[in-house]
């Protein structure tokens, strides 16, 4: 049964990326969106362009994710497709990690990109690699828990975009991408750390600065709890539906 | 194997809605499907065949009762079940991006079909439903016809012994739905267990070897379509075909005890129409229908909407 599990999301991952995530638009959108909004900060404040690239790494990870996430299930469920991978051979949290697959394999990439530019740009002296490619996948899987629970959480597609956004925004500009957290008056701290995207960023920042690994760890422990929470909630709510 | 199916007293209730009480769409079911025959599953909009589709299909829990398909039990091996089951649901729902290869072999990546036989076996599947032309088309691109077939073809592409169609034809212009009927047909002698839900009468007699008709989520007759029909026999239908002044038809179908009573009845109601014919007919499963479910074909297919199945020739 691990298998046919094992085997169905791999397969779910890989037609979600050639039906949906490889499609010019979404690259573009993935890649170019994060790029704007750091541009316009640098631009502002040339001198701390080096400081942006966390906050960087976390935004094109987020939108990378969980665009395309928090729609994907709604869209096949409006059009009856989603109704063939309930019917597969595979159980329900297996057909839900395969959709998050799709959407962290395409973060990921989209993040790759942004990653190598930046790099290359600011040098690579003094990475602490393994907490940075654990903050990638982690913030990979929190994202895209978070877009999968939004996307079986509503009916339309619109309101799957609108709520995704309401999220979002927010914790773009509460989540230490453009401000650091410390600098915000203590109400909006007390809501920064409840946002994920603020323990992605802060998680990048070490392993960019080269800090020891524990640094890092309450960060990814933070992201891997919000990943689990995002995909139990996902998958009870989307049982609760079937029913 | 025993029975294919087997179900026993299915009961599913829907949880109340914002000012809708609980609703029972399926009431307390039994009946069993025998390997190899095409089981037919009629009833009008509403009546629970759809949600029965879902329950034996794993897609939904049943509220009580139990069933077996396959000889597994539906409540504790739904994967394995879900391995040697086909499902073509009301609509055609493969992926609008992908080919109509692609759409293929993604079943059947699903289904653990080993990959060395899958481009083969879908190219095949293509070739079969006529579709060999259309491999590279995007399933967008089909027509509603095409669709359908590959629907079909996709339930049918991890060899499955049992196939589950619900409303197979429901939409399709005549040809599409006479040539899929033949696929069916196809499939029933080869062997593969097929549970349809039609509702198209003459398509249900055509190719079902029995017939369950469910109303208000009870089932009301199962029976083959002979026995069905010769239990309506006992009757008579009167059909009187009357003209009004301006040409405009209508027919009449009585069920009749006493049949020149009927004629001498029909004829006075004529109300100055011109009696065109008169017949007396042998019950259809369509009169049967009518006796049990109190709807007309006609209503029903008017309820649906549909237009493919009026001719279910072939």
């Amino acid at each position: 049964m691990l298998a046919d599990d094992l085997r169905g999301m791999f397969y779910i991952a890989l037609k979600d990326l050639r039906a949906y995530y490889f499609k010019p638009p979404n690259i573009s959108w993935g890649i170019l969106f994060p790029f704007a909004f750091v541009l316009a900060f640098a631009i502002r404040n040339p001198g701390e362009t080096r400081e942006l690239v966390p906050g960087l790494l976390g935004l094109t990870i987020l939108f990378g994710t969980s665009s395309m996430e928090a729609i994907v299930i709604v869209f096949e469920r409006r059009i009856g497709s989603l109704e063939r991978l309930m019917l597969a051979p595979i159980r329900l949290p297996a057909l839900l990690a395969g959709k998050l697959l799709g959407g962290m394999t395409f973060g990921l990439m989209v993040t790759a990109v942004v990653l190598v530019i930046a790099l290359a740009a600011f040098g690579i002296a003094g990475v602490n690699w393994l907490l940075l490619l654990l903050a990638l996948l982690f913030s990979a899987a929190a994202f895209s828990a978070l877009g999968a629970f939004v996307s079986v959480a509503v009916r339309e597609i619109f309101e799957a975009q609108t709520l995704a956004n309401f999220i979002r925004f927010p914790m773009m500009f509460l989540g230490g991408v453009f401000v650091p957290v410390a600098s915000m008056p203590l109400g909006l701290q007390v809501v920064a750390r409840l946002l994920p995207l603020t323990y992605s960023v802060e998680a990048f920042r070490s392993a960019l600065d080269g800090r020891p690994f524990g640094d890092g760890m309450v960060d990814l422990a933070f992201l891997a709890g919000f990943a689990c929470i995002m995909f139990g909630l996902a998958v009870w709510v989307m049982r609760n539906k079937q029913d | 194997m025993n029975e294919a199916i087997q179900a026993n007293g299915l009961i599913k209730t829907y949880p109340a809605g914002k000012g809708d009480p609980p609703l029972r769409a399926v009431d307390g079911i039994d009946f069993s499907v025998h390997p190899g025959e095409v089981f037919g599953f009629l009833g009008p909009n509403g009546a629970g065949k759809t949600t029965t589709i879902r329950m034996l299909t794993g897609l939904t829990r049943p509220s009580a009762g139990s069933a077996t398909i396959l000889d597994l039990d539906l409540a504790t091996e739904v994967t394995q079940i879900k391995k040697r089951i086909g499902v073509v649901p009301e609509a055609s729902n493969l992926y609008d991006e992908l080919t109509a290869l692609d759409n293929l072999v993604f079943s059947m990546q699903l289904y653990g079909v080993p990959r060395a036989e899958r481009r083969p076996r879908a190219e095949a599947l293509l070739e079969r439903f006529r579709l060999g032309d259309k491999r590279d088309a995007p399933f967008a691109k089909l027509s509603r016809g095409m669709k359908r077939a590959l629907t079909v073809a996709a339930a049918l592409a991890h060899r499955p012994p049992l196939v589950f169609l619900d409303e197979p034809t429901t939409g399709l212009d005549v040809m599409s739905a006479r040539s899929l009927r033949q696929m069916i047909a196809g499939l029933r002698d080869e062997g593969v267990t097929i549970f349809l839900t039609t509702h198209y009468l003459e398509e249900a007699e055509r190719l079902c070897g029995r017939i369950a008709v469910i109303v208000r989520g009870r089932i009301v007759a199962l029976d083959t379509v002979e026995a069905l029909k010769a239990g309506a026999e006992q009757k008579t239908i009167v059909e009187v075909v009357l003209a009004d002044s301006k040409g405009d038809l209508e027919k009449k179908r009585i069920e009749s005890d006493d049949v020149e009573a009927t004629v001498r009845h029909a004829l006075a109601d004529a109300g100055g129409r011109r009696v065109l014919a008169v017949n007396t007919l042998r019950p259809s499963l369509e009169d049967v229908f009518v006796r049990l479910t109190g709807l007309s074909a006609e209503a029903m297919l008017a309820e649906k909407g549909g237009k493919g199945g009026g001719n279910a020739g072939g």
